[in-house]
């Protein structure tokens, strides 16, 4: 026990349940505790919030050195000082350490604090777990089972409260489920900029609310349903649509602009129900916006084009994958490079882009004309950025993008009729400027995708691509971070990944390609002098920052 | 023969012809000690006062000195100075006396306290049910200002000082000195944590501030005027100065009696000065200090310890109508003198009743800040009005004190304390009578009822 501790003008020495430790200074009680593996129960306390201190469940003791007449601590026989406990239990999340500072997260006397917290909070709480989203990832029905008593002693009517009230276009409250711990409205009032939430009424008949005459309509309106302790806020879109203890969840990314929000797909069979914030300190911490947040309805929209079509003298017919590959191996041999344009997509992941390369190199070197479509947004305070592209800096980087510089000649050429052959893989030419008339004329039109639209139906040969959840990748986000994007759930059949449609297209056309989606990653790593040749399993769940240019 | 009350704060308000007019202030020796107030530097107030003694007269009897200085001495930021005038506490009517009779005395005692303490800012956050409290303060403060009290120099001293009156919504809440500071920043009145949000450090505006209760800057005024060792005369050590205490209930004079303080016992307070219990009846029980101090019941016998001069101290028991009415002594019997607030109750009081309406007045009262007065406060007020409706049950009683004590000590505010100690007294005191009302003792008494 007297092992000595190191210290350092960082750090602070204190007494956590008996041991002496050294943590970082200007922490609190909670999260000392959490970084000796010691869980200190809280609703209220969030460590990227001001503290409020008003659930009373994270109770610890507390004591200070005894100090002599000289004022210098009294020392026992461990060379540690001696410790004065304060009579009263004090709250973890208030209780910044101090130098000597010594805390019991667990005693008999805190035992019966917390029973005692949480019979108050479950006294007027409705208890309907077996209806509520929450169930399952509420922090009252955790803390009940570790902290609380078997049987209530509370016998009176139960306050009655609003609930089934829509405060928010994505958000649903219920007043008697909440234990009033302000989360939402210290999110709403320090991080979204939207001091929107409050309290009216007073005693246990307080209830939450929005401003006279304002909605809970941020952008960042569901991070209060994260946050959410228990089952007050609930998401409009995923509220009881499937419990939560069905969901797998796969670390991944949000491909909704050049942030990279990490976030964690929930699905269960092939199916995405939510898409929720993953705590990253370098990208998101542990928040997302929630038009993040819901774009992944693509991937189960109805208008998603499952099967592979050829279009035959401007009728559209299902054909055969390799039967598509053969013909414009056929086809693309007398077209010159000067004739061949190129339009990718930003949103492809890099390993995507890194045989578009190829494709580019193998059918002309560089006189094949590329780019990318740009993706120009406002920025918004928190996370939203002014590149809605997701990979903008991998696409750049592999030699595809040239910031949408080549677009206009691209979209002009293929205006007046230059172009014989084009290639645009995850993008609409429609919504660039190509004409209907030009879109409809163009000899040999090859595309990947995956939702209808007017370049997929003029496609002569269009290949069914999978969604950013169906696949694996990497991006790299405006910070010039590598991240990892993971298959959550099943591409549909039908499709297919989209690094196989490349890697057939590029073959087609004359190149080599790896055949394992290992050694294709392998290969760009090493010949893509800024990955330094890292591995897979480096990028790791949060990423590695790339140093470009 | 009653003994003579010591009027200070007092003295004049209620003598004939006397106004809140500042003329009759002056004419009867008003803002003399703002004169010599002037005239002393800020260290030498703030001495006067701790040499004094003088403990606050709002509840918790702290320090008056000692608190004023805490106020960093190295801070860079404005210091606030704010007068408790929400008096909200069952049973107390001191200030309001003060405020509508004499508001003066309470202007100027709190210049001074403003000049001792550096303040250029004085609020007076007054109740929202004194509404006529209010015009009078605000008509006291222009009348001030135009003698040159109050503006851009205190007489002549180069201070400058203003005092704005600022009234509360109705909330018993507003009394707690962080909730009141909310409150004038215009939010809800929930209580802040401490630490960190210690007023003399982060108070109003996150400015140090000092609150003091109104009877507080009054007795600043006089000990201005007397000095704080004469000051310190009165009373008894640690107890200094004089106390209006506001006696209610069954007694034949109630009303509010300035004594020194600790030189009255409670069985003097009760008997030579209000008269003794009236209609005949026999005394059973006396809240002390406002209510949420813990109810005293007649005939329990304490042991308190009695420090000798000569540094022994010994034990001795004593009755509820030999405990002195200082802070220290109430301390010992297991109560507080609190704000001085003393409810006598006779023995036709039905102690259930009682706590039934403190409870509903704390459930009502609760800000609803943090769980455990918030739930903690409706369930005893709902488990007492059951009772009160006949359908009490067996184990209420050990199930409102469990209640009470799961609040007490977890609280952001001493509101936490406020409500539980009034559950936790009466049901220990008076446990046969919540017996009686509750489980089988009930039954038996309604099947010999209607027999």
């Amino acid at each position: 026990m007297s092992t000595p501790v190191a210290k350092s003008r960082e750090s602070t020495i204190v007494q956590i349940d008996g041991t002496w430790v050294s943590v970082p200074s200007g922490i609190n009680a909670i999260e000392a505790a959490r970084m000796q593996g010691k869980e200190v129960p809280h609703f209220c306390y969030h460590p990227k919030l001001q503290v409020a201190g008003n659930c009373r469940m994270c109770l610890i003791e507390v004591g200070l050195p005894k100090s002599g007449t000289d004022k210098k601590p009294i020392l026992g026989a461990d060379g540690f000082p001696e410790i004065g406990w304060s009579p009263r239990p004090q709250i973890g999340c208030a209780t910044v350490v101090t130098e000597g500072m010594a805390f019991r997260t667990d005693s008999p006397a805190l035992r019966e604090a917390r029973k005692g917290v949480m019979e108050f909070l479950l006294a007027n709480h409705p208890l309907d777990c077996p209806i509520c989203d929450q169930a399952g990832e509420c922090r009252l029905q955790e803390h009940a089972s570790d902290h609380g008593q078997a049987s209530g002693r509370f016998a009176e009517d139960k306050v009655k409260k609003p609930k089934r009230v829509p405060i928010g276009p994505r958000v649903m409250l219920d007043n008697e489920r909440c234990v009033l711990c302000s989360r939402c409205i210290r999110f709403m009032r320090d991080v979204a900029n939207d001091d929107c939430l409050g309290f009216v009424s007073r005693g246990s008949h307080t209830c939450l609310t929005t401003h006279p005459a304002r909605q809970l309509e941020s952008n960042y309106s569901l991070n209060t349903v994260d946050i959410c302790p228990v089952g007050a806020l609930t998401s409009q879109d995923f509220r009881f649509k499937m419990r939560v203890w069905f969901l797998k969840e796969t670390p991944s990314i949000c491909v909704s602009c050049g942030t990279g929000c990490n976030t964690i797909i929930g699905s269960r069979e092939g199916k995405i129900y939510r898409q929720t914030p993953r705590n990253n300190e370098h990208v998101n911490q542990c928040w997302m916006c929630d038009d993040g947040r819901l774009n992944f309805k693509d991937l189960h929209s109805p208008d998603r084009v499952l099967t592979p079509t050829v279009r035959v003298r401007g009728e559209v017919f299902k054909t055969d994958w390799e039967d598509g590959f053969a013909q414009i191996a056929k086809l693309i041999k007398d077209i010159k490079p000067s004739e061949i344009a190129i339009v990718a997509s930003a949103r492809m992941t890099n390993e995507e882009l890194f045989i578009t390369k190829k494709i580019m190199g193998v059918l002309g070197r560089d006189t094949v004309t590329a780019d990318i479509v740009p993706r120009q947004q406002k920025a918004d305070h928190l996370l939203v950025c002014s590149d809605g592209n997701p990979n903008s800096r991998g696409a750049r980087l592999l030699g595809v993008s040239q910031n949408g510089v080549r677009l206009p000649t691209i979209t002009g050429g293929i205006n007046a009729g230059k172009y014989k052959a084009v290639f645009c893989f995850r993008e609409d030419l429609s919504a660039i400027g190509v004409t209907p008339e030009a879109l409809a004329s163009i000899p040999l039109l090859v595309v990947t995708g995956m939702i209808r639209t007017p370049t997929v139906e003029a496609a002569t040969f269009f290949f069914p691509g999978a969604g950013f959840a169906e696949k694996s990748g990497t991006m790299i986000n405006v910070r010039d971070r590598l991240q990892r994007l993971n298959s959550a759930i099943p591409i549909p059949s039908g499709a297919c990944d989209d690094w196989l449609i490349l890697a057939k297209i590029l073959k087609a056309v004359g190149g080599e390609c790896p055949e394992s989606f290992d050694a294709l990653f392998g290969q760009m790593v090493q010949s893509v002098q800024a990955f330094g040749g890292l591995s897979w399993a480096d990028i790791g769940s949060g990423g590695v920052p790339l140093h470009l240019e | 023969m009653p003994i003579a009350e010591k009027r200070l704060i007092l003295k004049n308000l209620d003598e004939p012809g006397y106004t809140a007019d500042i003329e009759c202030y002056i004419k009867h020796g008003g803002y003399e000690s703002l004169k010599k107030a002037v005239k002393i530097p800020s260290a030498g107030l703030i001495n006067e006062v701790k040499v004094s003694g003088l403990r606050g007269r709002g509840g918790a009897g702290f320090g008056c000195g000692v608190k004023w200085s805490f106020i960093p001495p190295a801070s860079n930021k404005p210091i606030l100075l704010i007068c408790n005038a929400d008096e909200s506490e069952p049973g107390t009517f001191k200030d309001r006396q003060i405020i509508y009779k004499d508001p003066h005395q309470l202007v100027e005692g709190m210049i001074i306290a403003c000049l001792a303490v550096k303040a250029h800012l004085g609020y007076i956050y007054i109740r929202g049910e004194f509404p006529g409290g209010a015009k009078i303060l605000e008509r006291a403060i222009a009348e001030a200002r135009q003698k040159g009290f109050l503006g851009k120099s205190v007489m002549g001293s180069g201070f400058g000082l203003e005092i704005f009156v600022h009234r509360g919504a109705g909330a018993y809440i507003c009394g707690e000195e962080t909730g009141l500071i909310e409150s004038i920043e215009g939010k809800r009145p929930n209580p802040r944590i401490k630490p960190p949000y210690f007023p003399a450090v982060l108070g109003l505006y996150h400015c140090p501030t000092i609150v003091n209760n109104v009877e507080t800057l009054c007795a600043v005024k006089h000990i201005i005027a007397m000095g704080g060792s004469e000051y310190a005369r009165l009373g008894r050590p640690n107890n200094t100065g004089t106390r209006v205490y506001c006696v209610s209930g069954d007694v034949v004079k109630p009303g509010y009696y300035e004594f020194e303080v600790g030189r009255i016992t409670l069985g003097e307070l009760i008997y030579d000065v209000c008269g003794g219990i009236r209609n005949g009846n026999r005394l059973k029980a006396v809240i002390p200090g406002g209510s949420s101090a813990k109810i005293l019941k007649a005939g329990e016998r304490y042991k308190i310890k009695e420090k000798m001069p000569t540094g022994s101290v010994f034990e001795r028991e004593i009755g509820l109508e030999d405990i002195v009415m200082d802070f220290d002594s109430l301390a010992a019997v297991g109560s507080m003198a609190g704000s001085a607030g003393v409810i006598v109750m006779d023995h036709t009081r039905d102690m259930v009743a009682a706590l039934a309406n403190l409870n509903a007045f704390y459930a009502h009262e609760s800000c609803g800040q943090c769980t455990p007065c918030r739930e903690g406060s409706l369930w005893m007020q709902k488990i007492t009005s059951r009772i009160m409706r006949g359908d009490g049950r067996e184990g209420d009683t050990d199930l409102l004190k469990s209640v009470a004590d799961n609040i007490a000590g977890r609280t952001i505010c001493a509101f936490g304390e406020a409500c539980s100690w009034p559950t936790q007294s009466f049901v220990t005191k008076f446990r046969e009578e919540f017996l009686a009302k509750t489980g089988a003792a009930k039954e038996k008494n309604s099947e010999e009822g209607s027999l």
